[in-house]
């Protein structure tokens, strides 16, 4: 399964995404990494390279990303890691669940990259 | 010109030059950012700070990739990437050195400011450190080659740092926090720029000759 990574500067913003996503998505292999080691608000390389590592499959990987820091911090990440990981442009938390939706009936890493790319862009209000 | 010695007082001296002022980039930070950038760089110092003890016998580039590796997983902020990636760069570049020579010393700025420019896709005149560094850098390699003393040329590297600084008051940051501020962000230092000129400050303030 396809792995996914949710990086905030907020550690709640992180495990609430990721807490979301598991409801809807039992078993998909999700990983918050969010705020720094102190708990504090930040983006951590380190926290990021290890919540990679442990979603991490010849599947692939896909980077949730909330804004500044969070990306360039993940690209360092991915240098750390190497494999096929890539952050993809979405909202963190609907993209957190169609990604987790899509990973876990065994979508590859494309479908779940565009699968979060299109949450992007999903009318919320049909009105 | 510096052992590894040398290069841990001067990362120590900088450690301490980001303490003091932690307050007043914090504040120029929250003029035109997220207001955390004296606040983001002293909590990275600081965690430097605890490793140096362990590492100082090591080798300079070892050293410098330390400092990097630290910084990245303690700022926080955009800064910790950008300086992690300047002295991530800077070190692999020294690799195994134990004293370096004032070539070694230009190699490891320009090396940083190639990584600053990687990592945040930037170039001079976005308002950014970039805008403090590399008029810095090229002032220190004029001032060498008209055969300057490596202090003089520091003065006038920490010159072009400041003018630099002065620079980002005119013009409208595209990168970043700031940039959501638009033409609002002019009449405003950049906190970055600032911080980096403070680091050729504490370079120059390290040359003894």
């Amino acid at each position: 399964m396809v792995g996914i990574v949710i990086v905030s500067h907020s550690e709640k913003v992180a495990e609430g995404a990721k807490e979301l996503a598991l409801q809807m998505a039992k078993g998909a292999p999700i990983a918050a990494a969010g705020g720094m080691a102190d708990g504090g608000i930040g983006t951590d390389v380190e926290k990021i390279a290890n919540a990679i590592q442990s979603v991490q499959s010849e599947d692939g990987v896909v980077i949730l990303v909330d804004l500044g820091s969070a990306i360039m911090s993940s690209e360092m990440a991915i240098e750390m890691t190497g494999g096929n990981v890539r952050i993809v442009d979405g909202p963190i938390v609907e993209g957190a669940i169609v990604g987790a939706v899509e990973s876990v009936i065994g979508s590859d890493l494309d479908a779940v990259t565009n699968a979060i790319r299109g949450a992007k862009t999903a009318n919320k209000l049909s009105g | 010109m510096a052992d590894h010695k040398k290069v841990v007082r001067i990362i120590e001296k900088i450690a301490e030059k980001i303490h003091e002022n932690r307050q007043f980039l914090t504040d120029l930070d929250a003029a035109i950012g997220d207001g955390d950038h004296g606040i983001n760089l002293d909590r990275g110092f600081q965690a430097v700070i605890e490793k140096l003890p362990g590492i100082q016998e090591k080798d300079i580039g070892f050293i410098l990739k330390t400092v990097g590796m630290t910084l990245v997983s303690t700022v926080g902020g955009a800064s910790g990437p950008l300086y992690g990636t300047a002295f991530m760069k800077a070190g692999a570049a020294v690799n195994g050195k134990v004293e370096l020579e004032v070539s070694d010393l230009l190699t490891i700025i320009d090396e940083a400011v190639k990584g600053i420019k990687m990592r945040g896709k930037a170039k001079r005149g976005e308002k950014t450190m970039l805008d403090a560094i590399e008029p810095a850098y090229e002032a220190l390699c004029k001032a060498l080659e008209k055969g300057s003393t490596l202090k003089d040329a520091l003065i006038q590297a920490e010159n072009a740092a400041k003018e630099g600084v002065e620079y980002t008051k005119t013009i409208i940051a595209t990168k970043g926090r700031a940039s959501y501020l638009g033409e609002r962000s002019i009449g405003h230092q950049d906190p970055g720029a600032t911080s980096s000129m403070m680091i050729f400050t504490v370079l120059k303030e390290s040359c003894e000759d």
